[in-house]
């Protein structure tokens, strides 16, 4: 029995009334108490068992990454409007008071503030391909990774958060061994959320590109089929939410940032990463707001 | 110039090729010439101002931009129908 029965505006109430998220002012923030962490960390263990004899390497990144990254990786010529890039006060004591006074006036304070080195993390997978320069050995690269994510979309749907953790896979090597393990990946994600009582389904995607050039890219990518995502229903039944994204980036970051497979070649890159605030929202749609009384094997699956 | 000439000055100027585009004949693959996908996005940005067209959603696609033959036929549709 769905908590809310599909209804964003009522799932959103559902989740600050049971007390597991605590709305902070701006949209698409938010707080989560410890039963919403709970879930969210038993998930997050069951993604590492499954994973546990594939020699992933696990990293950590903060939620603000260089700046040139970003630019490296044309996101700006992609989501432009999705970034957070990090401003910061760099002035005289003179103008710092200047920007004191606006501030107290409710004035805008932006033109006292200029641009860092630094970007908020706008995807799970980018800190770490710095790393990867150079030639990757035979079998290839593997590493998985527990990050926060931002996004400029504020909205008032809670699956759609503006910052948010993904528990996150890259492997890098030849096209063939990325692909393999993508299609492995897929099944498997599938099958976890399944096995969570979760509606699953595949379904080719793609990314929210900016503008009308967007529309190219996203029809290019869903032609080339370099996006999966794996969906169930969370604020909406015809809809789904993307839980677990796939995305296979060709050469993509083995040319940006320098990286080779042995045969000289550029390498190829894939990711997967699960939406880990989705995963848990998810399970509260499809079991309901008090995890004590979701079914047996569900309940004993995380909590075994 | 005729349509095909624009064309392929839109190219050499947004194209990103890695192939002098006055090497390639009007039937020859622009994304195995090195174009990416962002860089057919300002091909077709360029290609609308030149032409004083706009690409409509459904041809918004990767086989729009494939060869310069496609692009002048996809320009020829739009001006036509624009005339």
């Amino acid at each position: 029995m769905p908590a809310t029965a599909y209804d964003a505006e009522k799932f959103f109430r559902g989740l600050v009334d049971a007390g597991l998220i605590i709305p902070v002012g701006v949209p698409g923030i938010f707080g989560r108490n410890h039963v919403f962490e709970d879930v969210l960390d038993r998930f997050n263990k069951l993604v590492t068992d499954l994973a546990k004899n594939d020699g992933a390497e696990y990293f950590v990144y903060p939620p603000a990454i260089d700046r040139k990254v970003l630019e490296k990786v044309d996101y700006m010529d992609s989501f432009p409007d999705l970034a957070g890039t990090v401003f910061s006060f760099k002035g005289k004591e003179l103008t710092a008071r200047q920007l004191s006074e606006a501030i107290h006036n409710g004035e805008s304070w932006e033109q006292y503030e200029s641009m860092t080195d630094v970007v908020l993390n706008p995807a799970a997978c980018y800190p770490v391909y710095p790393s990867f320069t150079g030639t990757v050995p035979r079998e290839g690269k593997l590493v998985t990774m527990f990050n926060w994510v931002f996004r400029n979309e504020p909205s008032q749907e809670p699956t759609r958060m503006q910052s948010f953790r993904v528990r996150e896979f890259v492997r890098c090597g030849t096209p063939d061994q990325v692909v393999e393990w993508r299609d492995m990946w897929l099944q498997r994600g599938l099958h976890l959320l399944e096995s969570l009582g979760l509606p699953a389904h595949s379904e080719v995607a793609s990314d929210p590109f900016f503008g009308k050039g967007g529309k190219m890219l996203a029809a290019s990518q869903r032609q080339q089929k370099l996006k999966f995502e794996v969906t169930a229903p969370v604020i909406s039944e015809e809809k789904p939410t993307a839980l677990c994204s796939f995305n296979f980036h060709q050469e993509h970051f083995g040319e940006a940032f320098h990286i080779r497979t042995e045969d000289g070649e550029v390498a190829n890159t894939a990711c997967l990463g699960f939406g880990l605030e989705r995963v848990v929202m998810a399970l509260f749609q499809a079991h309901g707001f008090d995890p004590e009384k979701w079914r047996s094997e569900v309940h004993d699956k995380l909590w075994p | 110039m005729g349509n095909e000439s624009k064309i392929r000055a839109i190219l050499k100027e947004h194209g990103r090729l890695a192939k002098d585009v006055d090497t390639l004949d009007d039937n020859a693959d622009l994304y195995q010439a090195g174009m990416t996908s962002h860089a057919s996005v300002n091909v077709m940005l360029a290609l609308e101002g030149e032409f004083d067209v706009e690409f409509p959603d459904e041809m918004l696609k990767r086989s729009s931009f494939e060869s310069i033959a496609a692009i002048a036929s996809v320009v020829d549709s739009l001006t036509a129908a624009s005339a």
